[in-house]
């Protein structure tokens, strides 16, 4: 299975990278737009800032190549930023817009609780989901972020809860987010991995 | 469902081999950092630190190539640190594959340097490490491994740090550390109190019943041990059915 990480240069694409191998994955790293629009299978990690992420997909020209490939229907999974950056805003980058495939705006987390939501936390789940196919209700999957996405639509497929339930994981049609790191999840982060190169595929 | 409280080993490192001793002295090898990750990646760590304790200019390439094996052989968080100074620095530990930064001496010396960082790898990524030491009527933090007193009080240090960008505090007590004599319950949860982002407690562990009492009295979200770990006198699955099975929320493999 061939993958396209997008390396915007803020992501973990490093550890992304070695976790698709593991798994026998041919992966290309890249920040041009045109190995964009070829890809078969897209991902986009992200940790750190928002604008750091958004500012960075423009500053490379990308924004438009990725929506013509989403909208090509190429399988797209987004980790943490890469899930954040697909609703239409981000209160964490107020001036920039979000790539507006999902409607809502990603929050700051409560502050009744310890911010950044950091470790190792449960999913509840909502709809039947092909990522977490065959893996244990109970497993555990390792967060770190302060902004979440809201819980909207058919597209929730799993929520977790830090002071607010918020979408952790997200499946419609070809489009996929987890705020997770399913690379540095152990066991269960990989099986979702290898879901989703079989879903791909 | 509730956010799991996270053990992890820490391994003290020359730059390439794991050592052991309170605070240089009497350093002595106690095993190979690659060896210990892919053992700690199995059997339940949640998370893992990879400290260079000697932290000497001309080691940094050789601490970098540690960085890079351990990070290879995991499939969990890792944090890094020792004698991280500038933006270049961090750049490298990262680039090597960790996933967090730990700042210590370098950001009591130049603050700015948590916000410089911060803003380049997003707060999640910060860890400020405090030595504190308890004086009469306050936790004096210290530096350089310990030995060199501060005039900062480590809670007015945690504040300021978390104001500045860090996402979270490792702290240990220079009290405890070596001592195995269980951690500095109620600096734990002073500091832990006073601080919006999670705590790791560290300096003292010998058995379950320390971090026990550290999850619960003391307020941590994290417990942090080495020897015990390296030397197999406490199995981490071990510690975490005790925890589980007095009601502390803990990450079994499933």
């Amino acid at each position: 299975m061939r993958v396209t990480l997008i390396d915007y240069g803020a992501g973990n694409v490093t550890s992304v990278a070695r976790a698709l191998r593991r798994l026998g994955a041919e992966v290309s790293c890249t920040n041009r737009p045109k190995e964009l629009t070829a890809a078969k299978c897209l991902i986009l990690p992200g940790v750190g800032h928002c604008a750091a992420l958004l500012s960075s997909l423009d500053a490379h020209a990308l924004r438009q190549p990725l929506l013509d490939a989403l909208a090509q229907a190429t399988p797209f999974l987004g980790i943490c930023l890469g899930l954040q950056a697909l609703y239409e805003s981000s209160e964490e980058a107020p001036d920039l817009s979000g790539l507006g495939l999902l409607q809502g705006r990603v929050t700051h987390l409560p502050l009744n609780v310890k911010i950044p939501h950091m470790g190792w936390n449960q999913l509840r789940s909502l709809h039947t989901s092909q990522l977490l196919k065959g893996i244990s209700p109970e497993a555990y999957f390792y967060f770190a972020h302060s902004y979440a996405a809201p819980v909207a639509g058919s597209g929730s497929a799993a929520v977790c809860a830090h002071g607010r339930d918020f979408t952790a994981v997200l499946e419609q049609d070809r489009l996929f987010g987890v705020q997770f790191h399913p690379e540095k999840s152990g066991a269960p982060g990989a099986k979702l991995l290898e879901n989703f190169l079989r879903i791909a595929a | 469902m509730s956010l799991a409280h996270r053990i992890i080993p820490c391994l003290d490192t020359d730059g390439s081999r794991v050592v052991k001793g309170v605070h240089f002295e009497g350093l002595r090898d106690a095993g190979d950092p690659v060896e210990l990750a892919a053992r700690y990646n199995v059997e339940g760590a949640d998370e893992l630190v990879v400290l260079d304790i000697a932290a000497v200019r001309d080691n940094r390439p050789t601490f970098l190539e540690t960085i890079r094996r351990v990070a290879e052989q995991l499939s969990i968080p890792l944090a890094a640190g020792g004698g991280i100074r500038s933006l270049h620095d961090a750049r490298a530990v990262v680039g090597a594959g960790a996933d967090k930064i730990t700042l210590n001496t370098a950001a009591v010396e130049r603050p700015d340097l948590i916000g410089e960082l911060s803003r380049e790898f997003g707060a999640q990524a910060i860890v400020l490490a405090i030595d504190a030491r308890r004086e009469t009527d306050f936790w004096q933090v210290r530096v350089r491994g310990g030995r060199v007193a501060t005039t900062l009080d480590a809670q007015d240090w945690a504040r300021r740090g978390v104001e500045l960008g860090a996402g979270e505090i490792l702290l240990t007590s220079v009290d405890r550390d070596g001592t195995q004599s269980g951690f500095d319950v109620s600096l734990t949860s002073a500091i832990s109190h006073c601080v919006s982002v999670p705590v790791i407690a560290s300096g003292g562990a010998k058995i379950p019943q320390h971090f026990l009492e550290v999850f619960t009295t003391g307020s941590a979200d994290a417990a942090l041990a080495a020897s015990i770990f390296h030397e197999k006198a406490q199995s981490i699955r071990a510690l975490k059915s005790f925890l589980q099975a007095n009601g502390v929320e803990v990450r079994l493999p499933c």
